[in-house]
């Protein structure tokens, strides 16, 4: 089976800035992945690089085997992409847009998709409203129905959820999890690490223009061993002395611990020191953890 | 997969585009164009006479028609494509599979379709007050084709070119009004001095008006058959430069 995505030593300078320099990827068919980054890692150069609106200076780009820039007839029928920028034709309503958008990929009676995706993303009740009318949230959801109105097989979203309220948010994420479901490729760049940790199978990290990271997202939770403990003490509970430096204004003690036996030697510690425990959380580290630790060592 | 052209549907989003504004795209360039016939024809009728058989009303109409043609041809593509950058809604055109032929001909077509109706809007309306005359409805079509093509081409590569609505602005004061106006709108080129006259003859609209305006009196400064090989000449070297810009991707895909 052809590779949903394939990135081959992909370079692209901005004048002094190396945006990408030589990035190589492969993304499965049906895989859910994320891609994160710092602000100017490289990531939404890529995306743009995929969707052609960038051009590469060096490298090969496909999108289900069709090159992006040899065959990008093919390709971009192929991608949908949902921009960063909430971008909208101020002439139109909502399904004059998605109408427009439809007929730009040769799909003129499409009216059927376009009902079904104003409804998928409630916007039904909007749909002959002009699109200046709209909240920045049913704009964001406008972008995501131009994206899908083509039926793409792979759909790359870039920080959908950026200033987007909790509901919408999971009602999107709903929404794209159906569509990866139904055998849609997704491609995610945001800089909310937890929804990547729930959401993606495979995550790439970028870093100044290069992968410095790339694997299962439980691997990259592996990569971190030991257990986090978070105890929180009762007020005026004394303090053994080795545990002291630990503790925060808040009265919480944050530790890290290669195995759980040392819970047991925390939890006496206290016990002897006469200390009472009035919360306690074991977890494991989470992916912004991860993150951190990996671009502070690449 | 279906794979038909998104290019009808450009071309319809492009008409749309003005037509859903059409007071300030189509009725407000007329009722400016027939203020510039009212005011000049009053004041000059009586003082000039460019061709003894022809009253200046009837001289003036067709070069105001044709000068509406260039501007609001001009005016509609490259503030479509200006507006689209600086709002960012350009990746909704740079998205789909579009190439750049069928772009350059959606953007073209459409700024010809609101010049020449502009251009028809102002014809219906002086008709009832200054008599017309229509030696050769073909060198009226051809021209106003071609006039309309050309400033829509220019449209485009100012739209492509411009970061900011003052580099627009710029580029349509600075050359597209001097053009048009020095261009023998209100004017025959034969009363200028040896030196304007010899100049004129290097301004590509002055062959545009010229031949537009042979179409209504059957009179021109100029042959009409090489005022069109002139303009049809501009149009190919417009066309293919502004094919270039966009196969290249200047300034629309970094």
């Amino acid at each position: 089976m052809q590779p949903a995505i394939e990135v081959l030593q992909v370079a692209k300078r901005f004048g002094a800035v190396q945006a990408l320099a030589g990035v190589d990827l492969t993304v499965r068919q049906g895989e859910f992945f994320g891609l994160l980054g710092p602000n100017g890692a490289g990531k939404t150069t890529l995306i743009s690089a995929l969707a052609g609106l960038v051009r590469a200076d060096a490298g090969e780009m496909r999108i289900m085997g069709h090159d992006v820039v040899a065959d990008y007839r093919h390709a971009r029928r192929l991608l949908g992409v949902v921009p960063q920028e909430l971008v909208f034709d101020p002439f139109f309503t909502v399904r004059e847009t998605l109408r427009i958008q439809s007929g730009y990929f040769g799909l003129r009676d499409n009216e059927r998709w376009i009902d079904a995706l104003l409804d998928h993303l409630d916007l039904t009740g909007k749909a002959d409203a002009n699109m200046r009318s709209l909240s920045g949230g049913m704009k964001r959801r406008v972008l995501v129905a131009q994206a899908l109105v083509h039926r793409p097989p792979v759909i790359v979203l870039d920080e959908p959820t950026a200033g987007v309220d909790v509901e919408l948010r999971q009602g999107l994420w709903q929404f794209v999890r159906g569509l990866n479901r139904d055998g849609h490729t997704i491609v995610l760049t945001t800089h909310y690490l937890e929804e990547a940790e729930s959401l993606c199978g495979r995550i790439a990290m970028l870093k100044a223009g290069r992968i410095v990271a790339l694997d299962t997202t439980s691997n990259l939770l592996d990569r971190l061993s030991g257990h986090r403990l978070r105890l929180r003490l009762a007020a005026g509970s004394p303090l053994p002395e080795a545990l002291a430096a630990r503790c925060g204004s808040s009265g919480t003690i944050d530790l890290e611990l290669r195995t759980y036996d040392e819970v047991e030697d925390v939890l006496r510690l206290l016990k002897v020191a006469g200390a009472r425990i009035e919360d306690m959380e074991v977890g494991r580290p989470d992916l912004e953890q991860v993150f951190v630790e990996v671009m502070r060592k690449s | 997969m279906n794979a038909r052209s998104g290019f009808p549907t450009l071309l319809y989003k492009e008409l749309l585009r003005f037509w859903k504004v059409g007071f300030q795209t189509i009725a407000a360039p007329v009722v400016t164009s027939l203020l510039y016939l009212l005011i000049f024809s009053h004041v000059l009728a009586a003082h000039v006479r460019v061709y003894e058989t022809v009253s200046y009303s009837a001289f003036l109409v067709p070069g105001l028609v044709m000068m509406s043609v260039l501007q609001n041809a001009f005016a509609n593509s490259s503030s479509s494509l200006i507006q689209s950058k600086v709002t960012g809604n350009i990746v909704f055109v740079l998205l789909p599979p579009l190439s750049y032929a069928e772009f350059f001909a959606a953007y073209t077509l459409a700024a010809m379709a609101r010049g020449l109706l502009v251009g028809a809007g102002l014809l219906a309306v002086t008709a009832w007050f200054v008599e017309l005359r229509w030696n050769a409805p073909h060198w009226i079509l051809a021209f106003g084709a071609l006039g309309g093509a050309i400033l829509g081409t220019l449209g485009i590569i100012a739209g492509i070119w411009a970061d900011k609505f003052d580099q627009l602005a710029a580029f349509q004061n600075f050359l597209i009004m001097p053009l048009t106006f020095l261009s023998g709108v209100f004017y025959s080129i034969h009363s200028l001095p040896e030196f304007w006259r010899t100049i004129s003859h290097y301004n590509p609209v002055f062959y545009m008006v010229d031949g537009f305006r042979y179409g209504f009196i059957g009179m021109s400064d100029f042959p009409p058959g090489v005022s069109l090989a002139v303009v049809a000449g501009c149009f190919v070297g417009l066309a293919g430069l502004t094919l270039l810009l966009l196969k290249t991707g200047y300034k629309l895909r970094m």
